[in-house]
Protein backbone atom coordinates (compact mmCIF):
# COMPACT_ATOMS: atom_id res chain seq x y z
CA UNK A 1 0.00 0.00 0.00
CA UNK A 2 1.48 3.36 -0.94
CA UNK A 3 2.37 5.65 1.94
CA UNK A 4 -0.61 7.65 3.14
CA UNK A 5 -0.25 11.35 3.68
CA UNK A 6 -2.03 13.36 6.31
CA UNK A 7 -4.95 15.15 4.77
CA UNK A 8 -5.95 17.17 7.78
CA UNK A 9 -4.19 20.46 8.41
CA UNK A 10 -4.45 22.41 11.64
CA UNK A 11 -4.19 25.60 9.60
CA UNK A 12 -6.45 27.42 7.19
CA UNK A 13 -6.01 30.71 5.39
CA UNK A 14 -8.81 33.22 5.82
CA UNK A 15 -7.30 35.67 3.35
CA UNK A 16 -7.38 39.43 3.48
CA UNK A 17 -4.76 42.15 3.41
CA UNK A 18 -3.25 44.52 5.96
CA UNK A 19 -1.29 47.71 5.46
CA UNK A 20 0.45 50.15 7.77
CA UNK A 21 2.07 53.49 6.88
CA UNK A 22 3.86 55.77 9.31
CA UNK A 23 4.66 59.46 9.22
CA UNK A 24 6.41 62.04 11.36
CA UNK A 25 3.63 62.23 13.93
CA UNK A 26 0.97 59.72 12.88
CA UNK A 27 0.47 56.12 11.88
CA UNK A 28 -2.19 54.65 9.60
CA UNK A 29 -3.14 51.00 9.93
CA UNK A 30 -5.70 49.47 7.62
CA UNK A 31 -7.15 46.07 6.79
CA UNK A 32 -10.06 44.80 4.75
CA UNK A 33 -12.94 43.09 6.53
CA UNK A 34 -13.45 40.05 4.35
CA UNK A 35 -12.98 36.62 5.90
CA UNK A 36 -12.90 33.70 3.47
CA UNK A 37 -12.00 30.04 3.26
CA UNK A 38 -11.09 28.44 -0.04
CA UNK A 39 -13.29 30.10 -2.67
CA UNK A 40 -16.05 30.92 -0.18
CA UNK A 41 -16.72 34.01 1.86
CA UNK A 42 -17.38 33.40 5.57
CA UNK A 43 -18.26 36.98 6.42
CA UNK A 44 -17.90 40.46 4.93
CA UNK A 45 -17.56 42.20 8.28
CA UNK A 46 -14.70 40.82 10.36
CA UNK A 47 -12.12 43.12 11.92
CA UNK A 48 -8.48 42.12 11.60
CA UNK A 49 -7.33 45.06 13.68
CA UNK A 50 -6.69 44.90 17.42
CA UNK A 51 -5.73 47.63 19.85
CA UNK A 52 -2.89 46.43 22.05
CA UNK A 53 -2.10 49.60 24.00
CA UNK A 54 -2.90 53.27 24.13
CA UNK A 55 -0.97 54.12 20.99
CA UNK A 56 -0.28 50.71 19.53
CA UNK A 57 -2.44 48.78 17.08
CA UNK A 58 -1.91 45.47 15.34
CA UNK A 59 -3.40 44.22 12.08
CA UNK A 60 -3.06 40.53 11.24
CA UNK A 61 -3.97 38.42 8.26
CA UNK A 62 -3.70 34.67 7.87
CA UNK A 63 -5.55 32.11 9.97
CA UNK A 64 -8.00 34.13 12.07
CA UNK A 65 -8.39 31.52 14.81
CA UNK A 66 -4.65 31.80 15.45
CA UNK A 67 -4.88 35.58 15.16
CA UNK A 68 -7.61 35.65 17.81
CA UNK A 69 -5.60 33.39 20.12
CA UNK A 70 -2.52 35.57 19.61
CA UNK A 71 -4.49 38.73 20.41
CA UNK A 72 -5.85 37.17 23.63
CA UNK A 73 -2.37 36.09 24.68
CA UNK A 74 -0.96 39.52 24.05
CA UNK A 75 -3.77 41.18 25.94
CA UNK A 76 -3.16 38.94 28.93
CA UNK A 77 0.64 39.08 28.81
CA UNK A 78 0.53 42.78 28.29
CA UNK A 79 -1.45 42.95 31.47
CA UNK A 80 0.66 40.67 33.61
CA UNK A 81 3.85 42.71 33.60
CA UNK A 82 1.76 45.83 33.46
CA UNK A 83 -0.11 44.97 36.61
CA UNK A 84 2.84 43.74 38.59
CA UNK A 85 4.48 47.06 38.09
CA UNK A 86 1.19 48.89 37.87
CA UNK A 87 2.45 51.95 39.71
CA UNK A 88 5.29 52.45 37.27
CA UNK A 89 2.99 52.05 34.34
CA UNK A 90 0.36 54.33 35.78
CA UNK A 91 2.85 57.13 35.55
CA UNK A 92 4.50 56.14 32.32
CA UNK A 93 1.13 55.51 30.66
CA UNK A 94 0.93 52.22 28.77
CA UNK A 95 3.54 50.07 27.06
CA UNK A 96 5.23 51.90 24.21
CA UNK A 97 5.00 50.62 20.65
CA UNK A 98 8.64 49.46 20.41
CA UNK A 99 8.24 47.54 23.67
CA UNK A 100 5.06 45.95 22.39
CA UNK A 101 6.91 45.08 19.17
CA UNK A 102 9.46 43.07 21.10
CA UNK A 103 6.72 41.41 23.14
CA UNK A 104 4.92 40.36 19.97
CA UNK A 105 8.12 38.96 18.52
CA UNK A 106 8.82 36.92 21.66
CA UNK A 107 5.24 35.69 21.82
CA UNK A 108 5.42 34.50 18.23
CA UNK A 109 8.78 32.78 18.66
CA UNK A 110 7.49 30.97 21.75
CA UNK A 111 5.52 28.88 19.27
CA UNK A 112 8.41 28.40 16.86
CA UNK A 113 7.60 24.71 16.37
CA UNK A 114 3.84 25.06 16.00
CA UNK A 115 3.51 28.64 14.83
CA UNK A 116 0.65 31.08 14.91
CA UNK A 117 -0.36 31.27 11.25
CA UNK A 118 -0.57 35.00 11.58
CA UNK A 119 1.08 37.67 9.43
CA UNK A 120 1.21 40.86 11.43
CA UNK A 121 1.89 44.52 11.06
CA UNK A 122 2.18 46.59 14.18
CA UNK A 123 1.66 50.34 14.02
CA UNK A 124 1.71 53.16 16.49
CA UNK A 125 3.65 56.01 18.02
CA UNK A 126 6.95 55.56 19.79
CA UNK A 127 7.90 57.28 23.04
CA UNK A 128 8.67 60.52 21.23
CA UNK A 129 5.41 60.59 19.32
CA UNK A 130 6.88 59.62 15.97
CA UNK A 131 4.99 57.12 13.87
CA UNK A 132 6.43 53.62 13.64
CA UNK A 133 5.53 50.44 11.80
CA UNK A 134 6.86 46.97 12.55
CA UNK A 135 6.42 44.10 10.16
CA UNK A 136 6.58 40.41 11.11
CA UNK A 137 6.73 36.92 9.73
CA UNK A 138 4.85 34.02 11.32
CA UNK A 139 7.59 33.16 13.82
CA UNK A 140 8.47 36.60 15.10
CA UNK A 141 11.23 37.93 12.90
CA UNK A 142 10.57 41.67 12.81
CA UNK A 143 11.87 44.93 11.53
CA UNK A 144 11.02 48.58 11.98
CA UNK A 145 10.01 50.08 8.66
CA UNK A 146 8.26 53.15 7.32
CA UNK A 147 5.44 51.17 5.70
CA UNK A 148 4.46 47.56 5.16
CA UNK A 149 1.75 45.22 3.92
CA UNK A 150 0.87 41.60 4.68
CA UNK A 151 -1.69 39.10 3.51
CA UNK A 152 -3.11 37.83 0.27
CA UNK A 153 -2.98 41.23 -1.42
CA UNK A 154 0.51 42.17 -0.26
CA UNK A 155 2.14 41.05 -3.53
CA UNK A 156 -0.03 43.60 -5.30
CA UNK A 157 0.18 46.31 -2.63
CA UNK A 158 3.85 46.28 -1.66
CA UNK A 159 5.31 47.22 -5.05
CA UNK A 160 2.91 50.14 -5.26
CA UNK A 161 3.89 51.36 -1.78
CA UNK A 162 7.55 51.01 -2.72
CA UNK A 163 6.94 53.11 -5.79
CA UNK A 164 5.25 55.87 -3.79
CA UNK A 165 7.05 55.81 -0.46
CA UNK A 166 10.48 54.27 -0.80
CA UNK A 167 13.32 56.75 -0.65
CA UNK A 168 15.71 56.49 -3.57
CA UNK A 169 19.13 55.12 -2.75
CA UNK A 170 21.56 57.85 -1.63
CA UNK A 171 24.25 56.13 -3.73
CA UNK A 172 22.49 56.79 -7.01
CA UNK A 173 23.52 59.64 -9.28
CA UNK A 174 22.18 62.21 -9.90
CA UNK A 175 21.48 62.80 -6.22
CA UNK A 176 17.73 62.71 -5.67
CA UNK A 177 15.79 64.18 -2.78
CA UNK A 178 14.30 61.69 -0.43
CA UNK A 179 10.57 61.43 -0.94
CA UNK A 180 8.90 64.21 1.05
CA UNK A 181 7.13 62.65 4.01
CA UNK A 182 3.39 62.40 3.52
CA UNK A 183 0.86 64.35 5.49
CA UNK A 184 -1.69 62.34 7.42
CA UNK A 185 -4.54 63.00 5.01
CA UNK A 186 -2.37 62.03 2.05
CA UNK A 187 -1.38 58.80 3.74
CA UNK A 188 -5.01 57.89 4.38
CA UNK A 189 -5.82 58.60 0.72
CA UNK A 190 -2.91 56.47 -0.38
CA UNK A 191 -4.14 53.57 1.74
CA UNK A 192 -7.64 53.85 0.29
CA UNK A 193 -6.24 53.87 -3.25
CA UNK A 194 -4.06 50.88 -2.50
CA UNK A 195 -6.96 48.78 -1.23
CA UNK A 196 -9.25 49.80 -4.04
CA UNK A 197 -6.63 48.57 -6.49
CA UNK A 198 -5.90 45.37 -4.59
CA UNK A 199 -9.62 44.53 -4.45
CA UNK A 200 -9.72 44.60 -8.27
CA UNK A 201 -7.36 41.68 -8.72
CA UNK A 202 -7.11 39.83 -5.41
CA UNK A 203 -10.22 37.72 -4.85
CA UNK A 204 -9.63 37.51 -1.13
CA UNK A 205 -9.55 41.26 -0.57
CA UNK A 206 -12.67 43.39 -0.64
CA UNK A 207 -16.04 44.18 1.00
CA UNK A 208 -15.03 46.95 3.39
CA UNK A 209 -11.88 48.71 4.47
CA UNK A 210 -11.25 49.52 8.11
CA UNK A 211 -8.73 52.31 8.70
CA UNK A 212 -7.27 53.26 12.07
CA UNK A 213 -5.29 56.48 12.42
CA UNK A 214 -3.12 57.08 15.50
CA UNK A 215 -1.77 60.51 16.27
CA UNK A 216 -1.11 62.78 19.20
CA UNK A 217 -4.85 63.40 19.62
CA UNK A 218 -5.62 59.73 19.98
CA UNK A 219 -7.06 57.01 17.82
CA UNK A 220 -9.65 57.51 15.11
CA UNK A 221 -11.42 55.01 12.87
CA UNK A 222 -12.70 55.29 9.32
CA UNK A 223 -14.50 52.94 6.98
CA UNK A 224 -14.70 52.69 3.25
CA UNK A 225 -16.62 50.34 1.00
CA UNK A 226 -14.70 48.08 -1.36
CA UNK A 227 -15.78 45.83 -4.21
CA UNK A 228 -17.94 42.97 -3.02
CA UNK A 229 -17.03 40.51 -5.76
CA UNK B 1 -4.76 38.87 74.76
CA UNK B 2 -1.97 37.24 76.68
CA UNK B 3 0.47 34.48 75.86
CA UNK B 4 -0.75 31.02 76.72
CA UNK B 5 0.20 27.43 76.10
CA UNK B 6 -2.12 27.03 73.09
CA UNK B 7 -0.77 29.82 70.93
CA UNK B 8 2.45 28.36 69.55
CA UNK B 9 0.96 26.60 66.52
CA UNK B 10 -1.79 27.63 64.18
CA UNK B 11 -2.89 24.00 64.24
CA UNK B 12 -3.44 23.91 67.99
CA UNK B 13 -6.91 24.49 69.37
CA UNK B 14 -7.42 26.05 72.77
CA UNK B 15 -9.87 24.35 75.15
CA UNK B 16 -12.25 27.23 74.54
CA UNK B 17 -12.28 26.40 70.83
CA UNK B 18 -10.06 29.25 69.66
CA UNK B 19 -7.13 29.34 67.28
CA UNK B 20 -4.89 31.93 68.86
CA UNK B 21 -2.46 32.28 65.97
CA UNK B 22 -5.34 33.26 63.72
CA UNK B 23 -6.51 35.79 66.29
CA UNK B 24 -3.00 37.19 66.56
CA UNK B 25 -3.00 37.56 62.78
CA UNK B 26 -6.15 39.67 63.08
CA UNK B 27 -4.29 41.79 65.65
CA UNK B 28 -1.66 42.49 62.99
CA UNK B 29 -4.42 43.99 60.87
CA UNK B 30 -5.41 46.29 63.72
CA UNK B 31 -1.82 47.54 63.94
CA UNK B 32 -1.65 48.64 60.32
CA UNK B 33 -2.57 52.17 59.29
CA UNK B 34 -6.22 52.73 58.55
CA UNK B 35 -8.06 51.84 55.38
CA UNK B 36 -11.73 52.60 54.73
CA UNK B 37 -14.25 51.71 52.09
CA UNK B 38 -17.79 52.80 51.32
CA UNK B 39 -20.23 52.27 48.50
CA UNK B 40 -23.36 53.51 46.84
CA UNK B 41 -25.42 51.65 44.27
CA UNK B 42 -23.05 52.68 41.49
CA UNK B 43 -19.70 53.61 43.00
CA UNK B 44 -17.25 52.35 45.58
CA UNK B 45 -14.59 54.48 47.21
CA UNK B 46 -11.48 53.19 48.96
CA UNK B 47 -9.32 55.38 51.10
CA UNK B 48 -6.27 54.91 53.26
CA UNK B 49 -3.92 56.80 55.49
CA UNK B 50 -0.38 57.04 54.20
CA UNK B 51 2.27 56.02 56.64
CA UNK B 52 5.93 56.54 55.94
CA UNK B 53 8.77 55.09 57.97
CA UNK B 54 10.48 58.42 58.15
CA UNK B 55 10.29 61.78 56.48
CA UNK B 56 12.98 60.63 54.08
CA UNK B 57 11.13 57.60 52.75
CA UNK B 58 8.12 57.32 50.50
CA UNK B 59 4.91 55.99 51.92
CA UNK B 60 3.79 52.38 51.54
CA UNK B 61 1.41 51.46 48.78
CA UNK B 62 -1.81 50.26 50.33
CA UNK B 63 -4.28 50.53 47.49
CA UNK B 64 -3.86 48.27 44.47
CA UNK B 65 -5.66 48.06 41.19
CA UNK B 66 -6.61 44.45 40.58
CA UNK B 67 -8.53 44.91 37.35
CA UNK B 68 -10.49 47.65 35.67
CA UNK B 69 -13.47 46.81 37.82
CA UNK B 70 -11.82 45.69 41.08
CA UNK B 71 -9.46 47.35 43.51
CA UNK B 72 -8.23 46.51 46.99
CA UNK B 73 -7.10 48.46 50.04
CA UNK B 74 -5.06 46.65 52.67
CA UNK B 75 -4.15 47.07 56.31
CA UNK B 76 -1.56 45.09 58.18
CA UNK B 77 1.51 43.38 56.76
CA UNK B 78 1.72 45.17 53.44
CA UNK B 79 4.10 42.54 52.05
CA UNK B 80 1.41 39.89 52.45
CA UNK B 81 -1.03 42.31 50.87
CA UNK B 82 1.18 42.84 47.85
CA UNK B 83 1.49 39.11 47.25
CA UNK B 84 -2.27 38.64 47.57
CA UNK B 85 -2.87 41.50 45.11
CA UNK B 86 -0.68 39.75 42.59
CA UNK B 87 -2.72 36.58 43.09
CA UNK B 88 -5.94 38.54 42.59
CA UNK B 89 -4.63 40.14 39.41
CA UNK B 90 -3.66 36.78 38.02
CA UNK B 91 -7.06 35.33 38.77
CA UNK B 92 -8.76 38.25 37.02
CA UNK B 93 -6.54 37.93 33.96
CA UNK B 94 -7.08 34.18 33.71
CA UNK B 95 -10.84 34.50 34.08
CA UNK B 96 -10.93 37.28 31.46
CA UNK B 97 -8.88 35.17 29.10
CA UNK B 98 -11.12 32.12 29.40
CA UNK B 99 -14.56 33.75 29.62
CA UNK B 100 -13.89 37.11 27.91
CA UNK B 101 -15.74 38.86 30.71
CA UNK B 102 -14.73 40.43 34.02
CA UNK B 103 -14.39 38.23 37.09
CA UNK B 104 -17.41 38.67 39.38
CA UNK B 105 -16.27 40.17 42.68
CA UNK B 106 -18.12 37.63 44.78
CA UNK B 107 -16.12 34.81 43.21
CA UNK B 108 -12.81 36.53 43.77
CA UNK B 109 -13.41 37.07 47.47
CA UNK B 110 -14.41 33.44 47.95
CA UNK B 111 -11.20 32.34 46.26
CA UNK B 112 -9.25 34.69 48.51
CA UNK B 113 -11.04 33.44 51.58
CA UNK B 114 -10.36 29.81 50.68
CA UNK B 115 -6.72 30.66 50.17
CA UNK B 116 -6.64 32.25 53.61
CA UNK B 117 -8.34 29.26 55.20
CA UNK B 118 -5.59 26.96 53.94
CA UNK B 119 -3.08 28.90 56.00
CA UNK B 120 -5.11 28.27 59.12
CA UNK B 121 -4.96 24.52 58.74
CA UNK B 122 -1.34 23.77 57.83
CA UNK B 123 1.39 23.53 60.41
CA UNK B 124 4.03 24.76 57.95
CA UNK B 125 2.14 27.91 57.00
CA UNK B 126 1.07 31.02 58.82
CA UNK B 127 -2.07 33.07 58.32
CA UNK B 128 -1.75 36.25 56.23
CA UNK B 129 -1.33 39.24 58.47
CA UNK B 130 -3.38 41.50 56.25
CA UNK B 131 -7.00 42.56 56.03
CA UNK B 132 -8.33 43.33 52.56
CA UNK B 133 -11.10 45.70 51.61
CA UNK B 134 -12.09 44.51 48.15
CA UNK B 135 -14.11 46.99 46.10
CA UNK B 136 -15.60 45.88 42.83
CA UNK B 137 -18.32 46.50 40.32
CA UNK B 138 -19.87 43.65 38.38
CA UNK B 139 -23.17 42.71 36.77
CA UNK B 140 -24.85 42.38 40.13
CA UNK B 141 -23.88 45.88 41.20
CA UNK B 142 -21.38 47.61 43.43
CA UNK B 143 -19.76 45.54 46.18
CA UNK B 144 -17.45 46.10 49.12
CA UNK B 145 -16.07 43.06 50.91
CA UNK B 146 -13.75 42.62 53.85
CA UNK B 147 -11.44 39.59 53.80
CA UNK B 148 -10.02 38.47 57.14
CA UNK B 149 -6.83 36.53 57.83
CA UNK B 150 -9.13 33.92 59.36
CA UNK B 151 -10.62 33.07 55.98
CA UNK B 152 -13.91 34.81 56.66
CA UNK B 153 -15.33 37.43 54.40
CA UNK B 154 -18.21 39.82 54.80
CA UNK B 155 -19.98 42.26 52.56
CA UNK B 156 -20.34 45.83 53.77
CA UNK B 157 -22.01 49.08 52.90
CA UNK B 158 -19.07 50.82 54.53
CA UNK B 159 -16.19 49.66 56.68
CA UNK B 160 -12.88 50.68 58.19
CA UNK B 161 -9.90 48.60 59.28
CA UNK B 162 -6.54 49.26 60.85
CA UNK B 163 -5.45 51.50 63.68
CA UNK B 164 -7.95 54.05 64.98
CA UNK B 165 -10.52 52.64 62.59
CA UNK B 166 -13.16 52.75 65.30
CA UNK B 167 -13.39 56.51 64.90
CA UNK B 168 -14.00 56.11 61.19
CA UNK B 169 -16.51 53.33 61.80
CA UNK B 170 -18.46 55.56 64.17
CA UNK B 171 -18.59 58.27 61.53
CA UNK B 172 -19.66 55.77 58.87
CA UNK B 173 -22.30 54.25 61.12
CA UNK B 174 -23.88 57.64 61.51
CA UNK B 175 -23.95 58.29 57.78
CA UNK B 176 -24.19 54.94 55.97
CA UNK B 177 -27.93 54.98 55.42
CA UNK B 178 -27.46 57.84 52.97
CA UNK B 179 -24.71 56.20 50.99
CA UNK B 180 -26.80 54.02 48.68
CA UNK B 181 -28.12 57.06 46.82
CA UNK B 182 -25.15 59.37 47.28
CA UNK B 183 -23.48 60.94 44.31
CA UNK B 184 -19.91 59.98 43.52
CA UNK B 185 -18.52 63.25 44.79
CA UNK B 186 -20.47 63.06 48.04
CA UNK B 187 -19.11 59.58 48.57
CA UNK B 188 -15.54 60.81 48.11
CA UNK B 189 -16.21 63.58 50.60
CA UNK B 190 -17.56 61.08 53.10
CA UNK B 191 -14.49 58.92 52.55
CA UNK B 192 -12.19 61.86 53.25
CA UNK B 193 -14.16 62.74 56.37
CA UNK B 194 -13.90 59.16 57.57
CA UNK B 195 -10.14 59.20 56.97
CA UNK B 196 -9.92 62.43 58.88
CA UNK B 197 -11.59 60.80 61.86
CA UNK B 198 -8.78 58.28 62.05
CA UNK B 199 -6.17 61.00 62.02
CA UNK B 200 -7.35 62.20 65.43
CA UNK B 201 -6.43 65.84 65.17
CA UNK B 202 -3.73 65.68 62.52
CA UNK B 203 -4.59 67.83 59.53
CA UNK B 204 -5.99 66.05 56.56
CA UNK B 205 -3.76 66.71 53.55
CA UNK B 206 -3.61 64.98 50.20
CA UNK B 207 -0.08 63.85 51.04
CA UNK B 208 -1.26 61.88 54.06
CA UNK B 209 -4.08 60.00 52.38
CA UNK B 210 -4.86 58.11 49.19
CA UNK B 211 -8.30 57.79 47.63
CA UNK B 212 -9.41 55.45 44.84
CA UNK B 213 -12.69 55.20 42.95
CA UNK B 214 -14.43 52.53 40.92
CA UNK B 215 -17.90 52.84 39.52
CA UNK B 216 -20.32 52.60 36.65
CA UNK B 217 -18.46 53.83 33.57
CA UNK B 218 -15.39 54.59 35.66
CA UNK B 219 -12.61 52.00 35.79
CA UNK B 220 -10.70 51.63 39.02
CA UNK B 221 -8.17 54.38 39.47
CA UNK B 222 -6.41 56.23 42.25
CA UNK B 223 -7.22 59.92 42.41
CA UNK B 224 -4.22 62.16 41.95
CA UNK B 225 -3.04 64.41 44.75
CA UNK B 226 -4.30 67.65 43.24
CA UNK B 227 -7.86 66.41 42.90
CA UNK B 228 -7.84 65.11 46.44
CA UNK B 229 -6.43 68.36 47.82
CA UNK B 230 -9.09 70.33 45.97
CA UNK B 231 -11.83 68.23 47.52
CA UNK B 232 -10.30 68.60 50.96
CA UNK B 233 -10.10 72.35 50.55
CA UNK B 234 -13.68 72.47 49.31
CA UNK B 235 -15.19 70.89 52.36
CA UNK B 236 -12.74 72.03 55.01
CA UNK B 237 -14.66 75.28 55.24
CA UNK B 238 -17.92 73.39 55.61
CA UNK B 239 -16.20 70.89 57.87
CA UNK B 240 -15.23 73.67 60.27
CA UNK B 241 -18.88 74.54 60.80
CA UNK B 242 -19.87 70.89 60.98
CA UNK B 243 -17.10 70.27 63.47
CA UNK B 244 -18.29 72.84 65.94
CA UNK B 245 -21.94 71.93 65.46
CA UNK B 246 -21.45 68.21 66.03
CA UNK B 247 -22.43 66.83 69.42
CA UNK B 248 -19.28 64.72 69.86
CA UNK B 249 -16.65 66.11 72.17
CA UNK B 250 -12.93 66.50 71.59
CA UNK B 251 -12.63 64.53 68.33
CA UNK B 252 -14.91 66.83 66.37
CA UNK B 253 -13.57 70.06 67.85
CA UNK B 254 -9.93 69.23 67.26
CA UNK B 255 -10.05 68.91 63.47
CA UNK B 256 -12.04 72.15 63.44
CA UNK B 257 -9.38 73.93 65.47
CA UNK B 258 -6.59 72.51 63.36
CA UNK B 259 -8.30 73.74 60.21
CA UNK B 260 -8.61 77.24 61.64
CA UNK B 261 -4.88 77.27 62.32
CA UNK B 262 -4.09 76.21 58.76
CA UNK B 263 -6.06 79.15 57.49
CA UNK B 264 -7.06 77.25 54.37
CA UNK B 265 -3.59 77.33 52.83
CA UNK B 266 -2.83 74.69 50.22
CA UNK B 267 0.61 74.13 51.68
CA UNK B 268 1.31 70.42 51.33
CA UNK B 269 3.58 70.45 54.35
CA UNK B 270 6.69 68.31 54.57
CA UNK B 271 5.44 65.62 52.25
CA UNK B 272 7.32 62.34 52.28
CA UNK B 273 9.22 61.64 49.08
CA UNK B 274 6.67 61.01 46.38
CA UNK B 275 7.12 58.33 43.77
Amino acid sequence: MPKQQANWSPYDNNGGSCVAVSGADYCVIAADTRMSTGYNILTRDYSKICKLADKCVMASSGFQADVKALQKHLAARHLVPLKIQIYQHQHNKQMSCPAMAQLLSNTLYYKRFFPYYSFNVLGGLDNEGKGCVFTYDAVGSYEKVGYSSQGSGSTLIMPFLDNQLKSPSPLLLPVQDAVTPLAEAEAVDLVKTVFASASERDIYTGDKLEIVVINADGIRREHMDLRKD
Amino acid sequence: MFRNQYDTDVTTWSPAGRLFQVEYAMEAVKQGSAAIGLRSKTHIILGCVNKANSELSSHQKKIFKVDDHIGVAIAGLTADGRVLSRYMRNECINYSFTYESPLPVGRLVVQLADKAQVCTQRSWKRPNGVGLLVAGLDESGAHLYYNCPSGNYFEYQAFAIGSRSQAAKTYLERRFENFADSSRDDLVKDALMAIRETLQGETLKSSTCTVAVVGAGEPFHILDQETVQQMIDAFEIVGEQEGSAAAAGQEAAQPGAAVADQGGSTDEGVAPMDI
